[in-house]
């Protein structure tokens, strides 16, 4: 629960410098960190699990997944659900309550379908990419750091506004890893705000489609990394 | 005395080799600290310039700087709270260590130093050089940042250490299970030490808050030291802080370990 409130700390901090960052002001960006971070804590209590398969590599505790006549990344996932995580998922929804009442909101139907589009598409997109990690493990095995530059450096991009970023960061963390869909441009529709300049406010919408793209990413990667394992030996 | 000398100098040397191991891990580290730096300086920036170019002393060069350093620090000050010795506490391997004349605490720290050393090697200055030359920016306004911030940085990797030690470790005598802890430790740990933010742009309450622990001193100073943002005369303030910091973080690292010596039980037969 405390990395939650510390996660959203470090964002209070910098608005306590200054009233507008990327042309959201604090109510405005509590809702892109209400929206990435529940998702994503929601997301990393069922899929966080994958993180471990290192160590399972590692000391062949995943063959024995094989002899179970069940699907791998099914037995992976639900090998271990950790509760406790729920009280990180508190902090996220008490953002988005918060950000969803203190901000003004034309709400209407499309409005509310919208915000259960997101949710359930940044949670989709956010488990995808812990599954695209994994399937990345099978090559790495030592060197996991690396995706976690993407899935914990995502989960900090997905907080951010992403106005603020450059364009190689729109190419890795907007549309590659579409973090940009969980939280910032879902926000700024619901806000009815326009983007910075060259994106449309309706690009909000799109979020499915990102979720649709992290899943092809994450089975393609779980494919090949499965495909390239050969036991663990002994 | 020069005999215990040659001794820890060997396990600082072994723990050196030791990480020169890992060497995928440490490229995938620099991926992440890379990352994240490239976050950092969007988000940092912003609020920069946002801030009229010039704020609490940072414009956009100085905060290059800042993050770029810090980065590179990751790998080497230990903000994770992880560590060794912990889970030799727990297993009731240190029983065995407890035979051995070496002191426990200072081995584990110097071990745990040694290791650090090596990353900055494959983390440290990669990421630096990655954010000069990607970035730019701002280099102190006098040499003698450089031999300062180096020994800055060594007491910052041995507060980092020893403050495990004490935090996360030594408690495993009496709790046995330290996961909570470290966790703990991770978490606040960074924020406090001005990872994601520098402890300056903090409000003023959790600034004094901040400076009440000693994670500051592990990552803030040698940053305002190699980035400038602290003259000489500043440097040498925060070299004594970090000293004295480290001073009593090792002394009741020590108390704690005598006294846990007497607690400690051997779990399993």
């Amino acid at each position: 629960m405390l990395v939650g409130v510390v996660e959203l700390a470090e964002v209070w901090v910098l608005f306590h410098n200054v009233v507008e960052l990327g042309g959201l002001e604090f109510t405005q960006i509590l809702l892109v960190f209400g929206l990435a971070d529940l998702c994503f804590s929601l997301a990393d209590l069922s899929f966080g699990h994958c993180d471990r398969l290192p160590t399972y590599l590692r000391n062949g505790a995943l063959d024995v997944f094989y002899l179970r006549p069940q699907p791998l990344l099914l037995q992976l996932i639900t090998s271990d659900v950790s509760l406790r995580r729920l009280a990180r998922a508190a902090v996220g929804a008490t953002a988005l309550v918060a950000a969803l009442v203190l901000n003004d909101i034309d709400w209407s139907a499309a409005h509310v379908l919208l915000l259960v589009l997101a949710l359930v598409s940044g949670y989709a997109t956010f488990a995808g990419m812990f599954v695209w990690a994994g399937g990345a493990q099978f090559f790495l095995i030592e060197g996991a750091e690396t995706t976690n530059a993407f899935v914990y450096g995502g989960r900090y991009a997905a907080s951010q506004p992403a106005s603020v970023w450059n364009r190689p960061l729109w190419a890795v963390f907007g549309f590659f890893f579409p973090m940009a869909f969980t939280g910032f441009l879902p926000a700024l529709t619901l806000l009815g705000l326009d983007g910075p300049g060259w994106l449309p406010g309706w690009l909000g919408w799109c979020a499915p489609l990102a979720a649709a793209w992290t899943w092809l990413l994450a089975l393609l990667s779980w494919r090949f990394g499965v495909r390239h394992y050969q036991g663990g030996g002994g | 005395m020069r005999a215990t000398v040659r001794v820890y100098w060997r396990l600082l040397v072994a723990g050196f080799r030791r990480q020169s191991a890992y060497l995928l891990a440490a490229f995938g580290g620099l991926v992440a600290n890379t990352t994240f730096g490239l976050l950092k300086v969007a988000i940092l920036f912003a609020t920069v310039e946002a801030a009229g170019g010039e704020l609490q002393g940072y414009d956009v060069a100085l905060m290059s700087t800042y993050i770029w350093v810090s980065q590179g620090l990751l790998g080497s000050v230990n903000l994770h709270g992880g560590t060794e010795i912990a889970e030799r506490i727990k297993t009731g391997d240190v029983a065995v260590d407890f035979l051995r004349p070496l002191d426990v605490q200072a081995a584990s720290v110097v071990t745990e130093v040694g290791r650090s050393l090596f990353s900055l090697i494959p983390r440290g200055i990669p990421s630096v050089l990655i954010g000069a030359l990607v970035v730019g920016m701002a280099a102190p306004a006098s040499p003698l940042a450089y031999p300062l911030g180096a020994l800055s940085v060594l007491l910052g990797i041995t507060l980092s250490a020893a403050t495990v030690y004490l935090l996360v470790a030594a408690p495993g005598f009496w709790l046995v299970e330290t996961r909570g802890l470290q966790v703990l430790y991770m978490v606040v740990s960074g924020f406090l030490a001005g990872l994601f933010v520098p402890v300056w742009l903090f409000p003023g309450w959790l600034q004094t808050v901040a400076e009440a622990t000693p994670f500051p001193a592990m990552l803030m100073y040698p940053v305002d030291i190699l980035s400038g943002r602290a003259d000489v005369t500043a440097a040498l303030a925060l070299l004594a802080g970090q000293a004295a910091w480290l001073a009593g973080v090792l002394l009741l690292g020590q108390a704690l370990t005598r006294a846990g010596r007497r607690r400690l039980e051997v779990q399993g037969g």
